[in-house]
């Protein structure tokens, strides 16, 4: 058991690609910390030179109490689970499982024993002669998981374990990760690009923009007070409705309203509205004249796509709301996101 | 997985496509395989005046004279050689280029090289090298007193054909086993990084069996290779001697049908040879179709 610190982590490819760069985290013991971003954010760099795979060339990494910077992957007491599994073909699974506990030279009934304790945790038991091709997605997915397990590292790390699914077992096997963390209390470093994923399974999110950190707090912090609108609009599904406004002597101008904001300055602005915080207005209150482009019916809600002065607005309805082409929205003002329409910064 | 079908209108066009395909595996395989597996049953005076039908004479002969059985183990010893020294090359060369990025295309591009230098030349080159008295290697070996002589000392006559065939079908070899490498995915071998296995370890327990379907169909195809297609290195470099230290079956079949002119005997030669290979091929199907996808 350990924690891992990052301090001014940086990677430059050859060629001077600044994969990531001045990475600052600090994952506690027995902590889950997932690693979000869209493809090319440096996710899997930064999950790499945790892991010994890829030369660290800025900063430092510690896994415990040691820097393990210039430390082979294998002395770093880790386990890593791989978007294609990396399962080795031409062995059984219990050889597979076995195969990281043997060179290190552990005694034989050591190794039995974890193996057919993994195996009954994952419930592979029965396939533990067959060779991976003779086995399911789900199942070498298991596999992937059990050779991990077994060697009861300091930490695990996963890049998109899940990826290679299909969406029901993909769901399923979230869950069986998030408990199996819980229960074996090891550190575990998550890389994905879902951010539904990342939600449900995070202690803590770590979102990452072009090879830096650009917000870390818990899943529901990041999803109530994204810090810019790169967040807001990579964090909750479906996305957070982002509508120009200006902001003039604590009066904030959006979609024809003009209300009082607790935000100083004179500046234009992007307001952040979630699209399950709209609903129709009432006779009377005042609210965004919007146009309907079409309605997506998803079964536990409806989605309504509209335009307001030319500009995208999704909003979640219950499945009974009846839809207009033409409707005035209503939304809470005290939970309005306002960012700095030049920096994308949050303002409120 | 789904082949393409192509639906031709006229039913004679797809006949007319593959008929010269046809006409030259008749013409020059199954025709002349069929003479000689019928000239193998014949024996023919010296002047080709008269032939008479002798069943398995040629073959029971063949068995009983031990210059044969002599060219047999040659064969054997000659092919198992260079099999093996070709492809332990090539996997070396293989593995070195596979471990570099920036140069590999060069490095590749250099060792196939080879590949396309004709047999007798490659042959002669070698012959060059090695001659007792103006190669460069003898004169090398003299000073840490070893007396080279390909002419005169057996020994030295197979290590100089096995040098010059297997320098031949390394490049070959090499660039089967560079695909072989290139399709073991990268995770494959950083998960058995982590799993603490070094790069010996690596290469013993995961990389080795992984590229096992591409060394055994190498083997195969190398032994067929220095059974039929080193003709003409023996022939450049040796011709067979000395005293029949390199005269392999293929060589054999030349020299007893053409310069012995014993048809009949070298006929019965080739029928053993064509059969050796057939069998090769069917083992190599079979064994292909069991192990290969493991
Ligand atoms: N070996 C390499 N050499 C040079 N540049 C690289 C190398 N590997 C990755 N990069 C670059 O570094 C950046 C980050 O890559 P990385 O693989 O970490 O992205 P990622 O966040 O994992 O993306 P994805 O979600 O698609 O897996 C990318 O711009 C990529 O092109
Ligand atoms: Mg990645």
């Amino acid at each position: 058991m350990a924690g891992i610190t990052l301090e001014n982590v940086g990677k430059t490819y050859a060629g001077d690609v600044a994969a990531v760069a001045d990475v600052n985290l600090e994952i506690n013991d027995g902590e889950f910390v997932v690693l979000v971003g869209p493809s090319g954010c440096g996710k899997s760099t930064l999950l790499r030179m945790v892991a010994g795979l890829e030369t660290i060339t800025e900063g430092r990494v510690t896994i415990g109490a040691r820097v393990v910077n210039n430390l082979e992957p294998a002395d770093r007491d880790i386990a890593m689970v791989f978007q294609n599994y990396a399962l080795y073909p031409h062995m059984t699974v219990r050889q597979n499982l076995s195969y990281g506990l043997k060179n290190r030279r552990m005694p034989r009934d050591e190794i039995t024993r974890r193996v057919d304790e993994a195996a009954g945790i994952l419930e592979i038991g029965e396939y533990l002669d067959r060779k991976p091709r003779a086995l399911s997605g789900g199942q070498r997915q298991r596999v992937a998981m059990g050779r991990a397990i077994v060697r009861e590292p300091a930490a695990f790390l996963f890049d998109e374990p899940l990826s290679n699914l299909d969406a029901k077992l993909r769901v399923s096997m979230r869950g069986e990760i998030r408990s199996l963390q819980k229960r074996l209390g090891t550190t575990s470093v998550y890389v994905t690009h879902d951010q539904l994923e990342a939600m449900t399974l995070a202690d803590r999110l770590v979102v990452l923009r072009g090879g830096r950190i650009e917000q870390i707090g818990a899943p529901i912090e990041v999803y109530r007070r994204p810090v810019s609108t790169f967040v807001a609009g990579f964090i909750g599904s479906p996305a957070m409705n982002l509508l120009p406004g200006t902001l003039q002597g604590g009066q904030l101008h959006v979609g024809g309203q003009s209300f009082a904001v607790e935000v100083a300055g004179n500046e234009k602005v992007e307001v952040g509205i979630r699209p399950e915080d709209l609903r129709p207005a009432k006779s009377g209150e005042p609210g965004l004249a919007v146009s309907l482009a079409y309605v997506e019916a998803l079964g536990a809600q409806q989605l309504g796509h509209f335009r307001v002065d030319g500009h995208p607005l999704v909003a979640a309805f219950p499945p009974d709301q009846l839809v207009h082409d033409r409707m005035s929205l209503a939304f809470d003002r005290t939970i309005l996101h306002l960012f700095s329409a030049e920096t994308g910064k949050r303002l409120n | 997985m789904q082949t393409k079908r192509t639906i031709f209108r006229n039913l004679w066009l797809p006949y007319l496509l593959v008929a010269p395909q046809l006409a030259i595996t008749l013409i020059f395989f199954l025709w002349p395989a069929g003479q000689a597996v019928w000239q193998s049953f014949l024996r023919e005076d010296a002047f080709g005046l008269k032939t008479t039908f002798i069943g398995l004479g040629n073959y029971e002969r063949l068995l009983d004279n031990p210059e044969y059985l002599n060219s047999l183990k040659v064969t054997a010893v000659f092919s198992i050689s260079t099999a093996t020294l070709a492809i332990v090359l090539a996997l070396v060369l293989a593995l070195a280029v596979d471990r570099m990025l920036r140069s590999a295309r060069v490095y590749t591009t250099l060792l196939v090289w080879p590949y396309a230098v004709a047999p007798a030349i490659a042959g002669v080159l070698w012959w060059f090298i090695f001659n007792p008295t103006i190669g460069i290697l003898p004169y090398l070996l003299d000073r840490v007193g070893y007396d080279w002589n390909h002419s005169l000392i057996k020994r030295d006559a197979m290590i100089l054909v096995i040098i010059a065939a297997a320098w031949k079908q390394v490049s070959y070899n090499f660039l089967f086993f560079v695909a072989g490498l290139q399709a073991i995915p990268a995770s494959m071998r950083e998960a058995a990084a982590i799993d603490g296995a070094g790069p010996f370890k690596r290469f013993w327990s995961i990389t080795l069996p992984l590229l096992s379907p591409t060394t055994f169909f190498l083997l195969v195809v190398n032994v067929v290779y220095t059974m039929f297609d080193t003709f003409p290195v023996i022939d450049a470099v040796t011709s067979g001697g000395p005293a029949q230290a390199t005269n392999i079956l293929v060589y054999k079949v030349y020299r007893d049908g053409f310069v012995g002119l014993n048809l009949g005997s070298s006929a019965a030669q080739s029928v053993i040879l064509m059969a050796i290979v057939i069998s090769l091929t069917v083992i190599q199907f079979r064994y292909i179709e069991r192990r290969v996808t493991y």
